[in-house]
């Protein structure tokens, strides 16, 4: 690669997302032939533009929207390695229909957005709360624009399926939280079983929703990375880069070359450290205690390697709008990589042959490729599942074109799959980090990106999980007015319990550990 | 399976023995922005807009320069409050300042058994009037009693950290964090800082914990389940504030849907601030906690002989 400043124009396709208005009566229709066609609707969401010449008040309490301003949007993969498309719909005081049962992914999408904006959908398959847990109620939908009074919570028990028929006093139900064994994210599973076969798993996601959308509402775009690396600290770069290049679309800012290379380094170190932590805590689960010690040893080393680079284990604080906010400092990674990839290369060959491991994870958690990409999995889950989809690849951002990306599948669809395809991607990024050290051009790291008023913008990263996106909505003052994340364990979440359901108890922990969720990410 | 012994074996040690000697695996790691207020300018302001959080406030309408001057910097008019206590490390402060006043430090072990002493003051006015305050408090505070505790109380903490005070059990509840705080935690268990060489133990039952760590800014669905954990716990029993979320709600907190933290909902005994706390400074914290380790921030700031420059 040369040292020069390469050509990026190639970039100046992600600043518009083009965006198609759909009337509410052809949404069902439109959709149905998108998806037949092979179309992926990526994520939905809804916020409420400013009304002409009447600005967003902030905190003001008022009724400051009325709800027939509501708009809907829908993000679109017309196919894989094709830029996605935004669906514009007003339904105006009309109810618009579900789209769940043509796309069963857009179904989370809709419950959240009746429980955070109000606005319920016709048909919906299964209208009940997602993220206001049971007995939570919201006086004013805390999506609309101005302050949002605090849920209230009157404790009730929530609604469980019930078991009918004759064998139905042989059910068992096992309530497993919030607050969970070992430190661990708080969640609650319940699950149904006989014996130790799972009949039916009904996990509770929504404990630590914490309205991290809300929060951007009215601050400055350049502090929005400070929230945007706090939604789930383990994807920092990833969220911090989609929220930024979001802002770089509305403002059409294009960054210099050299903080598009150091970003990917950033992104790829985040895939390393994060896939080291997985490989861990999976022989946690399989109980091989040589495995865990060894996974979680080189993950701190390369967290270390992060502090020592960046300042923060988790290389927060540097990405912004327009660019990276400092200058990495790069003397010694190359040496801590280097001891990283050989102690990575011997463990990994000693993974793929140790039989009472693999016995755990070959044919546990099948996830077929269908359901897979029905229910939008994504990231290592969906490629272990023969979805052959990257970002990085198929909706290139950054650098990515420039370097020795590889993305690796696997048909095998079960856990040892998703093991798999995480060690071919472990030993990639470490190849793109090397061949982002070596070609790093010199010159600036941050550009101008100022808030362009009442502009919007979609950005989007691969992280260590799958995809992220982030929707971003200027006010007239160039005040952030809507954020929306759609993170990747939201995505994963959705699809999981489908592998646990006539699964058995034993190998539930395992089958957790290779999706390699989050909660705080799915919650938000 | 023979091969991972071996392979086990041939690695060899891979533990620290920090804090007694050697790394404490910190290098390179950004702590709490110092802050210099003779570097502050007239009328300027960038640093608290800056700051998401809240961390620096500027309280108007008090004296002019020079005076009155015991709690924070008073330039232009104005005096600027700063409270680690909701302090994210996010360096905004430290970039936008255009006089240093807020530069980079590795100052991370900010584990504190007051609040207050998360605020920054004058260092003089630590060793003079504030001072007097913090010096029997502190004392107090060694003693091992939270606020509120009754004599007969602080006197079974005493005899508990006399007998046992040199292990711990410790229950986590993550009250909703971002998972930066569980990832350091859950670092403690690996290899390197092998937590278990210091007789800390994390526990699955809060009946046989001696510490509630609670991580995250409170969400409102899972105070209850947090409040049972408490009550659930034998006493004496301490609580620490573990992570900015946990001491103040930090960028998180408050909203629709969280609290500010652990304010108003338990007693604290131990405020570890840090978005999130390093593991070093988690050990450091709990070491603090059994008197193995001393305090190192006042005032909001590290005071005495520091370890790192
Ligand atoms: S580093 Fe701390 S004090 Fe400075 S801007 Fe960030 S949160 Fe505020
Ligand atoms: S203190 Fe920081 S790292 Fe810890 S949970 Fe809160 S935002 Fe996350």
């Amino acid at each position: 690669m040369s040292p020069e400043q390469p050509p990026l124009r190639a970039r100046q396709e992600a600043h518009a997302t083009p965006i198609r208005d759909v009337p509410l009566r052809d949404l069902e229709q439109r959709c149905g032939a998108a998806v037949a066609a092979g179309a992926r609707v990526q994520l939905a969401y809804a916020w409420f533009p400013e009304t002409a010449g009447e600005p967003h008040v902030q905190g003001s309490g008022a009724e400051a929207a009325p709800p027939e301003t509501i708009e809907l949007r829908y993000v679109v993969h017309s196919s894989a390695g094709h830029p996605p498309e935004i669906w514009r719909c007003r339904p105006g005081t009309l109810p618009p229909p579900s789209l769940a049962s043509i796309a069963p992914l857009v179904s989370w999408y809709e419950r959240e957005i009746t429980d955070l904006c109000g606005l319920s959908f016709q048909n919906q398959p299964q209208p009940e709360p997602l993220v206001l847990l049971p007995g939570a109620r919201a006086t004013r939908p805390p999506l609309r624009p101005g302050a949002a009074p605090p849920l209230s919570y009157a404790p009730e028990p929530s609604s469980l399926p019930e078991v009918a028929g004759s064998a139905h006093r042989d059910v068992q139900l096992l309530p497993f939280g919030p607050i969970r064994a070992d430190v661990l994210e708080s969640a609650q599973f319940t699950f149904f079983y006989i014996g130790e076969g799972i009949l039916h798993y009904d996990p509770q996601l929504f404990f630590k929703h914490r309205g991290m959308e809300k929060r951007f509402e009215g601050i400055r775009p350049e502090l929005g990375t400070v929230l945007a690396e706090r939604v789930s600290a383990v994807g920092s770069v990833a969220h911090a880069l989609a929220y930024s290049r979001a802002l770089e679309a509305a403002a059409k800012c294009d960054v210099p070359p050299r903080a598009e290379w150091l970003r990917v380094l950033l992104a790829e170190l985040e895939r390393l450290y994060n896939h080291l932590h997985y490989f861990g805590h999976l022989c946690h689960t399989t109980t091989l205690k040589v495995g865990e010690a060894e996974g979680k040893y080189l993950e701190e080393l390369a967290k270390q390697l992060n502090a020592e680079a960046t300042g923060s284990r988790f290389l927060r604080s540097l990405v912004c709008p327009g660019g990276l906010r400092r200058e990495p400092r790069l003397g010694g990674i190359a040496v801590r990589l280097a001891k990283i990839h050989r102690e990575f290369a011997r463990y990994a060959e000693m993974l793929e042959t140790t039989t009472t491991h693999l016995d755990r994870l070959i044919t546990t958690g099948v996830l077929g490729k269908q359901l897979a990409f029905d229910l939008g999995a994504t990231g290592p889950i969906e490629r272990a599942s023969g979805v052959d989809r990257d970002p990085r690849r198929d909706q290139p951002y950054g650098v990515y074109r420039e370097l020795p990306l590889r993305v690796a599948t696997s048909d095998g669809c079960d856990a040892h799959a998703r093991q798999q395809v995480r060690i071919a991607e472990t030993l990639n990024s470490i190849e793109l980090i090397q061949a982002a050290l070596g070609g790093l051009p010199s010159g600036a790291i941050r550009a101008e990106c100022p808030p362009a008023a009442r502009g919007e913008g979609l950005g989007w990263a691969e992280s260590p999980r799958g995809s992220v996106y982030y929707a971003v909505h200027l006010d007239s003052a160039g005040k952030l007015a809507r954020v929306k994340i759609k993170s990747p364990s939201f995505s994963n979440w959705r699809v999981f319990p489908h592998t646990v359901h006539q699964s058995n108890m034993m190998d539930y922990a395992i089958n957790e550990a290779s999706f390699g969720l989050t909660v705080a990410g799915c919650a938000r | 399976m023979p091969f991972w012994t071996r392979y086990g074996l041939k690695q060899g040690k891979a533990s620290t023995k920090w804090p007694s000697e050697g790394d404490d695996g910190q290098s390179g790691v950004l702590g709490m922005p110092r802050f210099d207020p003779a570097k502050c300018q007239s009328g300027c302001r960038e640093c608290a807009d800056a700051c998401l959080p809240g961390a620096i406030a500027i309280e108007e309408g008090d004296p002019i320069d020079g005076s009155a001057d015991s709690l924070g910097a008073s330039r232009g008019g104005a005096r600027l409050k700063v409270d680690y206590g909701r302090c994210v490390v996010c360096q905004m402060c430290v970039e936008v300042c255009p006089t240093e006043a807020f530069s980079p430090s590795n100052d991370w072990a900010f584990g504190v058994r007051r609040r207050e002493d998360l605020l920054w003051a004058r260092p003089s006015g630590v060793a003079a009037g504030v001072g007097a305050n913090v010096g029997a408090a502190g004392a107090r505070a060694d003693a091992g009693a939270g606020a509120g505790d009754s004599a007969a109380e602080k006197e079974l903490k005493g005899e508990i950290r006399r007998i046992f005070g040199r292990s711990l059990h410790i229950r986590h509840v993550d009250a909703g964090s971002c998972n930066g705080c569980e990832s350091e935690l859950q670092a403690l268990n690996n290899p390197f800082y092998n937590l278990h060489r210091l007789g800390i133990f994390f526990t699955p039952s809060p009946r046989f914990a001696d510490l509630l760590l609670v991580t995250g800014p409170v969400t409102h669905a899972l105070r209850n389940p947090l409040q049972e954990a408490y009550r659930a716990m034998p006493e004496p029993r301490f609580v620490m504030a573990l992570g900015t979320c946990a001491v103040s709600g930090g960028t998180n907190g408050g909203g629709y849907a969280c609290g500010n933290g652990l304010e108003g909902v338990l007693p604290v005994d131990l405020y570890v601030p840090g978005c999130p706390p390093n593991p070093a400074a988690i050990i450091h914290a709990l070491l603090m906690l059994v008197r193995r380790m001393p305090q190192r921030v006042r005032g909001g700031q590290i005071v005495g002989e520091s370890e790192r420059a």
